[in-house]
C-alpha cells in the first residue's frame, strides 16, 4: 500500500462520513434536550434543494448554505410547534415531516433536474489543498471541516458550559428543570431548530459537494443511518465523531472490498453493520450501571408540566 | 401533455377531430388513448426521463391522433395493479409499464382487460393482450467498451453496477469484451452498489475505483455523479441513457442514450391501425432503439474510429461482441470459438467474463 | 388580551370527532389555494384527492386494499402506544412476516394442501412476533429504548430480504432477476373475497379491529396495558408485570405486522425489492390518528388509504406530479396532529394578564 493510496482511501471515508456526522451533531442536540425528531431525512431533503436552487440560482453557495441552514431551521420550527406548542406524537409526527422533506424538494426540484452546478471547493490555497499528501488536510470542502469543528463544538457545549448543563437538565428531568425556572419549551425549540439546521447543512453537502446536482431523495436514507449514529455513540459528542468514521470506514470497506474481488461478506451484511453495531452497542451501554452513555431520560415524552 | 380535466377534454377531442388524421383507421372522434406507468420521477435524467422522451415523441409524431396520461413514481409492488386498472379504465388502450417490477401485475390486469393492450418494457412474460420489449443496450455498452480500452492508460477500467440481474451482467461483459478486443490486457474492476440510484454511494464507488488505478470508469446506474467525480478527479466516463456531458464536459466521453420514441410510435400506430400483436421486441442500434452520443472532442481519432466501426458493424449485422470464443472468470470456455450467444442466453446471463474482477 | 390553554379533565367527544373532520375541510381549502397557485384546476384536484376514492364505487377496492395492511399492523401498535411502549420497527416485522411466508412456500413450491395457507400465514406471524421480540428482550433485560433498537432492526430486515431474494431464494426460472418464484395456486388466498371487491386483509382487519375491541375493552390484559400507560412506575397490574407488558404488546404487535406482511405477499404473489412499501411506518401514523383505538384505527387506515388512492387518482386525472400528492399527505397528517391539541385542550380567551403561561409554560 502506497501513501497515495492510503490519503485517497481517507479522502473517500471524510467525504460520505461528513453529511452523516453533521446530520447527527444536530440531532444529538435535540435528543439531548429530551427530544427525538426522526425527520432527519426529510430535513435533509429540504437543506439538499435549498442549497442546490439558490446556488445556482445566485452563484453564491454560501447564500446557498445559509439558505439550506434556514431551510432545514424552518422545517424542524414545524415539528416543534406541532410537538411542543400542540402537544402531538413526537414519533408521528418525525415520519410526516420525513413525508413532508421528500413532497416539498421533490416539488420544488423539479424544475432544477439535470442541472450541474460547480463544487463547493477547498478553502484552501491550491498549493496546499492539490498537494500529493496534504490534500488529506486541507483538501476537503468547508462541510467537513464545519462537520468536525461543529461536534467538537458541540461536546465543549454540553460537557463544559452552563446552557449545555441546562439543556441536559432538561433532558433528563424536564419536571425538576421546570420547576427550577428553565424555560423547558424554549429551550426544546431553541434545540430542534438547531437540529433541522445542521440536518439541512448536511443535505447541502450532498447537493453542493458530494454529487453536486439535484435528484429526488438524493439522501438515500442518510437521515436513518444518521439516528442510528446518534445511538450508537450513546449521545456523546466525541463517540459520535468516532462512531461517524467508523461508520465511514466501514462504508468504504464495502465499497474496497468489492472492487478488489474480496467480498468476505454478502454485502448486505455491511449494509446492515451499522444498524447491528449500534443496537449491540447500545445494549453494552444501556446493561452498564450508571448514567454514561445512556438515553436521555425523557427522550420522546411529552412534557406535561401541570398534568 | 395537458392537464385532464373534462373541459380539455371536450377542447381536446374538438381539436382533434379538426385536425388531418393520421392513418385511415384513426377516423373516430376521440384520440386514441395510450398509459404509461413510470418508476422513477419523469424528471430522474435517466430511465424514466427517458421513458418520457420516448412518449413525448410518439405524441408529437402522432398528433392529435393520441392522448397519452402517465403516472409517475409508481412502485414495484401490489399498488400498481389499481394504477394499472385506472389507466385501462380512462380509456387507455394500449399502457406502457416501463419497469420490470411490474410484470405480474401487468399480467393480472391484462386478464381483466382483454380489449386493452399491455407492453411491459424489459420482463419476460407474454400474453395475447401484453407484449414484452427491451433495448439491446449492451450494444451501446461495446462501443463504450472500445472507447475505455483505446482510452485507458493503466489497463484497468472500472465498472459501477447497481444489482446482479442479466441486464447488468451483459452490459459488464460487452464493455469488458469489447474493450479486450483493443487492448487484451484490460481488466475490469465491478462494484454492484446494490442500488439504482445514490449519488453518494456513487461517487464513493467512483473515488475507490479510481484509487484502485481505474482511470476510465462506466456505470450502470441512474446518477450523473460518477462522472462529475471524473471530471474533479480528470479520468473519464460516460453518460448512462442520456447525454450527460453538461454535467461534465471533459471526463464524458460519449454516453449511450436510450431512444424509445421509435417503439412507442410504431406500436401506437399498430394499435390505432388494429394490427397490434403480442410480440417480443429487442431492440439495438440497427432500429435506433440504442444510440450513441457524440463523442468528445479530445476523444483520439482512433478511438473514434474503433467506435464507429463497432456501431457500422451494428448497423450492418457484421458484427456481435458476445462471438467467442469468451471465457468465464475461471477460465472455462462459455461459448466456442465462432460461435454466437443467442438473445435468449443473454436474457438470463448470470456470470463474468474473464478479466473482470467482482466480488 | 391573549389566548390560554386550559386541559380538560375528560378528552373531548365532539373534539375527538370533529378536529379530523375541520382537519380535512381546513386541508382541502388550502389544497384548492396551493394547486390553483401551481397551475392546475385547484378544485378538480383536490376532488379527485378526497371524493374520487370515496365516491367511485370502483375504487373503494384499492382503497380497502391499501388500507388492509396498514389497520392491521395500526390495530397491533395501538395496545403498545396505549401501555405507552413505541414499536417503530413494525417496518421490520412486516418484512419479516413476508420473509416467513415465502421461506414456507419456498419448501412446499410442489405441494398441495388446505394446511399450506394457515401455515405460511402462521410461520409469518411468528417470524414478526419473534423479530418484535428482540426489542423486547433489549428492554427488559438491558433497558435499551424500544423506540431506537426497533427502528434499527427495519434496516437490518431489509437487507435479509435483499440477501435472501438475490441468493439462496432467487427463483430459478426467473431469469436471475432477483426475486423469489411466484407463489402457487396453494400458497395464495383469492385477491377477493366471493367476487366483492373485497380484499381478504379487509375481513382480517375488521374481525381484529372487533378482536382488539374485546381485549382493551373487556379483558383484564387490556386494562393492564391502560393501567401502565397511565402509571408507568407500578410494577404489577391484574397479574402482569411491567416487563411482561412489554413483551406482549410488542410481540403482539410484531405478530399483526408480519400477519400484514403475510397477505400483501399473496396480494403482490412474490417477494422482490418493490416489496417493502412503507407500510410500517405508515400504520404508526394511522393509529395514533386513530388515537390507539380500534375504531378509530380503522377510520384513521381508510383515511390514509383514500390520501393514497386519491394521490395517485389525481395524477391520472389531473396530472398532479406525485411529489404534490405526497406533501398533501404530508400537511394533512400536520394539521390532524395539531389539532390533537383542541381534543384534551379547551381555548379560553383571557383579556387579563395571566400569571400562569399556558400549559406549556
Amino acid at each position: 500500500m502506497t501513501m497515495t493510496f492510503i490519503i485517497d482511501a481517507l479522502v473517500t471515508v471524510i467525504g460520505i462520513t461528513t453529511p452523516i456526522l453533521l446530520a447527527a451533531s444536530g440531532e444529538l442536540v435535540v435528543e439531548k434536550s429530551g427530544v427525538i425528531n426522526l425527520g432527519v431525512e426529510g430535513m435533509m431533503l429540504v437543506g439538499t434543494i435549498a442549497g442546490f436552487a439558490v446556488t445556482f440560482e445566485t452563484g453564491n453557495p454560501w447564500l446557498g448554505i445559509l439558505v439550506a441552514t434556514l431551510a432545514g431551521a424552518a422545517a424542524a420550527t414545524i415539528f416543534a410547534v406541532l410537538v411542543l406548542s400542540l402537544g402531538a406524537n413526537q414519533v408521528a409526527t418525525g415520519l410526516a415531516l420525513t413525508i413532508f422533506g421528500i413532497g416539498l424538494s421533490s416539488l420544488i426540484g423539479s424544475n432544477y433536474v439535470g442541472i450541474a452546478i460547480d463544487p463547493l471547493e477547498s478553502p484552501f490555497p491550491d498549493a496546499l489543498a492539490n498537494d500529493s499528501f496534504w490534500r488529506v488536510i486541507f483538501g476537503h470542502s468547508p462541510f467537513v471541516y464545519f462537520a468536525i469543528l461543529l461536534v467538537l463544538a458541540i461536546g465543549w457545549f454540553i460537557n463544559k458550559t452552563r446552557a449545555g448543563l441546562v439543556l441536559r437538565a432538561v433532558g433528563e428531568n424536564d419536571l425538576s428543570a421546570h420547576s427550577i425556572g428553565y424555560p423547558v419549551i424554549a429551550i426544546r425549540y431553541a434545540a430542534v431548530a438547531f437540529g433541522g439546521a445542521i440536518a439541512g447543512i448536511a443535505g447541502a453537502d450532498f447537493s453542493m459537494v458530494i454529487s453536486p446536482l439535484w435528484a429526488e431523495q438524493m439522501t438515500a436514507g442518510r437521515g436513518w443511518i444518521a439516528l442510528a449514529l446518534v445511538v450508537f455513540a450513546g449521545w456523546r459528542a466525541g463517540r459520535l465523531l468516532a462512531g461517524a468514521y467508523f461508520f465511514g470506514v466501514l462504508m468504504a470497506l464495502e465499497l474496497y472490498a468489492k472492487a478488489s474481488g474480496h467480498a468476505i461478506f454478502p454485502s448486505q451484511f455491511w449494509a446492515a453493520m451499522p444498524y447491528l453495531i449500534a443496537v449491540i452497542v447500545l445494549a453494552l451501554i444501556s446493561s452498564r450501571d450508571g448514567k454514561d452513555g445512556k438515553a436521555p431520560a425523557c427522550l420522546g415524552k411529552p412534557f406535561i408540566p401541570n398534568g | 401533455m395537458t392537464k385532464f380535466t373534462r373541459r380539455d377534454f371536450v377542447k381536446a377531442v374538438g381539436a382533434a377531430s379538426a385536425l388531418p388524421l393520421l392513418g385511415a383507421s384513426a377516423q373516430a372522434a376521440e384520440p386514441f388513448k395510450v398509459g404509461f406507468i413510470f418508476l422513477g420521477p419523469v424528471g430522474d435524467y435517466g430511465w424514466t426521463w427517458a421513458h418520457d422522451k420516448g412518449r413525448r415523441e410518439m405524441e408529437a409524431a402522432l398528433g392529435g391522433a393520441v392522448k397519452t396520461t402517465y403516472v409517475e413514481n409508481v412502485k414495484e409492488d401490489a399498488s400498481a395493479i389499481p394504477i394499472l386498472r385506472d389507466l385501462a379504465r380512462q380509456g387507455n388502450k394500449l399502457i406502457f409499464a416501463t419497469s420490470f417490477g411490474y410484470m405480474d401485475q401487468v399480467l393480472e390486469v391484462a386478464k381483466e382487460f382483454p380489449d386493452v393492450k399491455f407492453e411491459h418494457c424489459t420482463g419476460f412474460k407474454r400474453a395475447a393482450n401484453v407484449s414484452t420489449y427491451n433495448s439491446r443496450f449492451h450494444e451501446g455498452r461495446a462501443v463504450t467498451g472500445t472507447i475505455a480500452g483505446k482510452v485507458s492508460k493503466s489497463g484497468v477500467i472500472g465498472y459501477l453496477g447497481s444489482f446482479k440481474i442479466p441486464e447488468v451482467v451483459m452490459g459488464v461483459n460487452a464493455f469488458t469484451l469489447a474493450a479486450q478486443a483493443v487492448n487484451p490486457k484490460i481488466q475490469t474492476k465491478l462494484v454492484m452498489i446494490d442500488s439504482w440510484f445514490d449519488p453518494a454511494k456513487e461517487t464513493a464507488a467512483t473515488e475507490t475505483l479510481a484509487n484502485l488505478g481505474c482511470d476510465v470508469i462506466a456505470t450502470h446506474t441512474d446518477s450523473p455523479a460518477p462522472l462529475q467525480f471524473c471530471q474533479k478527479k480528470g479520468i473519464f466516463g460516460f453518460g448512462q441513457g442520456a447525454d450527460m456531458s453538461k454535467f461534465a464536459p471533459k471526463a464524458h466521453l460519449t454516453a449511450i442514450e436510450d431512444i424509445w420514441g421509435p417503439h412507442y410510435t410504431a406500436r401506437v400506430k399498430a394499435a390505432i391501425a388494429g394490427t397490434w400483436k403480442s410480440e417480443d421486441f429487442w431492440d439495438g442500434i440497427k432500429e435506433g432503439a440504442v444510440k450513441v452520443s457524440a463523442y468528445n472532442a479530445s476523444l483520439a481519432k482512433d478511438a473514434q474510429d474503433a467506435a464507429n466501426k463497432v456501431i457500422e458493424g451494428y448497423k450492418a449485422g457484421s458484427y456481435d461482441v458476445f462471438t467467442g470464443p469468451i471465457y468465464d472468470q475461471s477460465g472455462a470456455l462459455k461459448v466456442k470459438e465462432g460461435q454466437k450467444m443467442g438473445l435468449g442466453d443473454l436474457a438470463t446471463i448470470d456470470w463474468y467474463v474473464k478479466g473482470i474482477q467482482s466480488a | 388580551m391573549r389566548l390560554r390553554l386550559e386541559k380538560r379533565l375528560e378528552p373531548s367527544r365532539a373534539m375527538l370527532v370533529l378536529t379530523p373532520v375541520l382537519s380535512v375541510i381546513a386541508i382541502m381549502l388550502l389544497g384548492i389555494i396551493i394547486f390553483d397557485g401551481l397551475g392546475y384546476d385547484g378544485p378538480q384536484a383536490v376532488w379527485e384527492l378526497f371524493f374520487t376514492p370515496v365516491l367511485d364505487v370502483y375504487k373503494w377496492r384499492d382503497v380497502a386494499s391499501k388500507a388492509a395492511p396498514l389497520i392491521i399492523i395500526a390495530l397491533g401498535l395501538s395496545l403498545g402506544n396505549q401501555a405507552k411502549i413505541w414499536n417503530i420497527g413494525a417496518e421490520g416485522q412486516y418484512i419479516l412476516g413476508a420473509i416467513g411466508a415465502a421461506g414456507v412456500a419456498f419448501v412446499t413450491q410442489s405441494m398441495t394442501g388446505f394446511w399450506i395457507i394457515p401455515l405460511m400465514i402462521l410461520v409469518g406471524m411468528v417470524l414478526g412476533a419473534i423479530y418484535a421480540a428482540v426489542p423486547a428482550v433489549l428492554r427488559t433485560r438491558y433497558g435499551v429504548s424500544e423506540v431506537l433498537s426497533s427502528l434499527m432492526f427495519v434496516y437490518v430486515s431489509l437487507q435479509l430480504l435483499s440477501y435472501l431474494i438475490t441468493g439462496p431464494w432467487k427463483d430459478p426460472d426467473g431469469h436471475n432477476f432477483p426475486q423469489t418464484a411466484q407463489l402457487t395456486d396453494a400458497q395464495l388466498l383469492p385477491h377477493e373475497l366471493w367476487d366483492s371487491g373485497i380484499p381478504p386483509g379487509l375481513l382480517v382487519a375488521l374481525i381484529g379491529a372487533v378482536i382488539f375491541y374485546i381485549i382493551v375493552s373487556r379483558t383484564v390484559f387490556g386494562f393492564s396495558v391502560r393501567a401502565i400507560g397511565e402509571a408507568p412506575h407500578a410494577a404489577r397490574y391484574g397479574g402482569f408485570s411491567s416487563n411482561g407488558i412489554v413483551w406482549a404488546t410488542l410481540m403482539i404487535s410484531g405478530a399483526m405486522a408480519g400477519l400484514a406482511g403475510v397477505l400483501e405477499l399473496m396480494q403482490l404473489t412474490r417477494l422482490n425489492l418493490g416489496y417493502p412499501s412503507g407500510y410500517g411506518f405508515t400504520a404508526i401514523i394511522v393509529s395514533l390518528l386513530g388515537r390507539s383505538h380500534p375504531v378509530g384505527v380503522f377510520i384513521a387506515g381508510i383515511v390514509l388509504a383514500i390520501t393514497y388512492v386519491g394521490g395517485q387518482v389525481a395524477q391520472t386525472f389531473v396530472h398532479v406530479p406525485n411529489a404534490t400528492a405526497g406533501l398533501f399527505q404530508a400537511l394533512l397528517l400536520f394539521a390532524i396532529l395539531a389539532s390533537d391539541l383542541l381534543v384534551r385542550y379547551r381555548i379560553r380567551i383571557s383579556t387579563t394578564s395571566p400569571s400562569t403561561k399556558g400549559a406549556h409554560s
